[in-house]
């Protein structure tokens, strides 16, 4: 059976349809700009509930909170672009529910939005520490948008004690910032060691090891119990009993996928809203992009948080609302900017893997993971020759052997040639 | 404004103003040049934002740090002798109207 044979109006967009999509992060901006690139001719409203424009988020934990990148720059495209690829923007507007039967979109403000195609480009949202903990003070922070880091900005150009509850990519950035702008800086990860979920044990380390060098102080291993002060926050005391002080708390414990809207139209939800390998949800009209999709692949359900997911699988969507029918191959890669180390992370390691260390001839190293023989990812710490070469092998499905790898005289270019 | 004529790997061009300060990626995303992805926003972390600068104008844009020559060495499509990040390349005044390749990945 077709796949659209039950709705043939689920087929060929022409010049009467219309697309709304909701969010307008980079996996929303990226399906509008991809479905003009590939010859959509309808109508296309994006949907943003931040009332900026399309905007990068990278930089915000970066050169961005650094003050080294203005405001203005972090704009994904210039103002003019929207009218003159005839996509309609609409910013501070949030889409209170989908009503599926009618195919339209119902805005808080009681607008309502008719269309042929939706996408789901939701992204993610910070996650909040509990009341409990949090209390109410002021001089608490979480990191996601453009607003956030404004909000944040001011309080650490007092200087002070920051402390950052979760040790993962967002907070260690931020604890390197913070440093360098001579603040002095706590971290505290209920594991017993940094980007414990999302870096292998070999590639923390070294990054601990950075911090601690810098003079970052870890609590590892314990918890926050609850954060003290009257209005303001004043400092922590951790689950040990420790009491820490702080002017300003950055809380950094991981990502949600916004999927309340799609839960409450009733599509399916699975840590994510749930997609087939073409990008579709289980609504033939309704499909869905970026860090809130997790899609149906198989080696079974992948979500990724990442720039590279949500350009690839805005692309994927745009090609497959077209007609394309191409399923998604994710490259998953990853990059951390950290005092002087540039991390870059290609593939998706696990915990268990067999890890391979590269130690370069200067200051960059690189981790090379193995799962059964084969290669599956590569860290490259200050060594952006080795990550491009693992990335390449890894597109080629190619493992060279471990112990070439190992082997800091032989020349990484060769790898490519004695692969398997 | 200094005017870049970006060349995409089918041969279109697309001659825009670019605002001086800004990166030639910037200016490239901006104007949605085909072949310029720059997954990284410009850290040079990626090497999705490659192209290839007519050679006469490499000289006057000073040295390529050791982590953008890294890059380029293992960047998708084969490094020429123009090629460049066009995220780590400012926009001025002499670079009006020459013409950047993106080469084919």
């Amino acid at each position: 059976m077709s796949l659209h044979a039950d709705h043939p109006a689920a087929a060929e967009p022409g010049n009467e349809t219309r697309i709304v999509i909701v969010g307008a992060g980079q996996a929303g901006l990226s399906t509008a700009e991809k479905l003009r690139a590939n010859g959509f001719a309808g109508s296309i409203t994006l949907i943003g509930e931040e009332p900026d424009a399309p905007y990068q988020r990278p930089p915000l934990s970066k050169a961005y909170l650094l003050g080294e990148l203005e405001r203005d720059r972090l704009k994904l495209k210039a103002e003019d672009w929207y009218a003159k690829n005839r996509i309609a923007l609409r910013l501070g507007a949030r889409v209170a529910s989908i009503d599926r039967a009618r195919r339209c979109v119902c805005l808080a403000d009681g607008g309502m939005l008719a269309y042929d195609r939706l996408v789901l480009a939701t992204g993610a949202t910070a996650r909040k520490l509990p009341q409990a903990i949090a209390r109410g003070l002021a001089g608490i922070f979480t990191i996601r948008t453009l607003a956030d880091i404004d909000g944040l900005r001011p309080a650490l150009e007092k200087q002070g004690k920051l402390l950052v509850i979760g040790g993962g990519y967002i907070g260690l950035e931020i604890a390197a910032v913070a440093r360098g702008l001579g603040m002095t800086v706590d971290v505290v990860e209920a594991a017993d060691r940094p980007l414990a979920r999302v870096a292998s044990a070999q590639t923390a380390t070294a990054v601990e090891a950075l911090h601690r060098s810098r003079g970052v102080a870890f609590h590892l291993g314990k918890s926050v119990s609850e954060l003290l002060g009257a209005d303001r926050v004043g400092g922590a005391r951790l689950s040990d009993g420790t009491i820490v002080t702080a002017d300003v708390v950055v809380a950094g414990i991981g990502g949600m996928p916004e999927t309340a809207l799609a839960a409450e139209a009733g599509l399916a939800v699975d840590n994510g809203i749930a997609a087939d390998a073409y990008g579709r949800t289980d609504d033939p009209f309704i499909w869905a992009a970026g860090d809130c999709a997790n899609f149906s692949l198989p080696g079974g359900r992948l979500r990724m948080e990442s720039v590279g997911n949500a350009i690839d699988s805005a692309d994927l969507v745009a090609r497959n609302i077209m007609g394309a029918r191409q399923p998604y191959r994710p490259k998953p890669w990853f990059w951390s900017d950290q005092f002087d180390l540039k991390l870059q992370i290609a593939g998706l390691s696990r915990p268990d893997d067999t890890v391979v260390v590269r130690q370069g001839a200067g200051p960059g190293r690189s981790h090379w993971y193995y799962r059964e023989g084969q290669l599956v990812a590569v860290d490259g710490l200050n060594a952006p020759r080795d990550y491009l070469i693992g990335k390449r092998l890894l597109a080629m499905s190619a493992s060279p052997d471990p112990a070439q790898v190992a082997d800091p005289v032989l020349a990484l270019e060769a790898l490519a040639s004695t692969s398997k | 404004m200094p005017t870049i004529r970006f060349l995409s790997a089918d041969g279109t061009e697309f001659a825009v103003e670019a605002q001086n300060g800004r990166t030639l990626m910037e200016t490239a995303l901006e104007n949605s040049v085909p072949g310029i992805i720059a997954e990284c926003n410009g850290s040079a972390a990626c090497a999705t934002c490659h192209v290839v600068l007519p050679e006469e104008i490499m000289l006057a844009l000073g040295p390529i740090s050791e982590h953008e020559n890294d890059m380029l060495d293992f960047a998708e499509a084969p490094r020429e002798s123009g090629s460049r990040l066009s995220c780590q390349v400012k926009v001025s005044d002499a670079l009006d109207n020459i013409s950047v390749r993106v080469p084919a990945a």
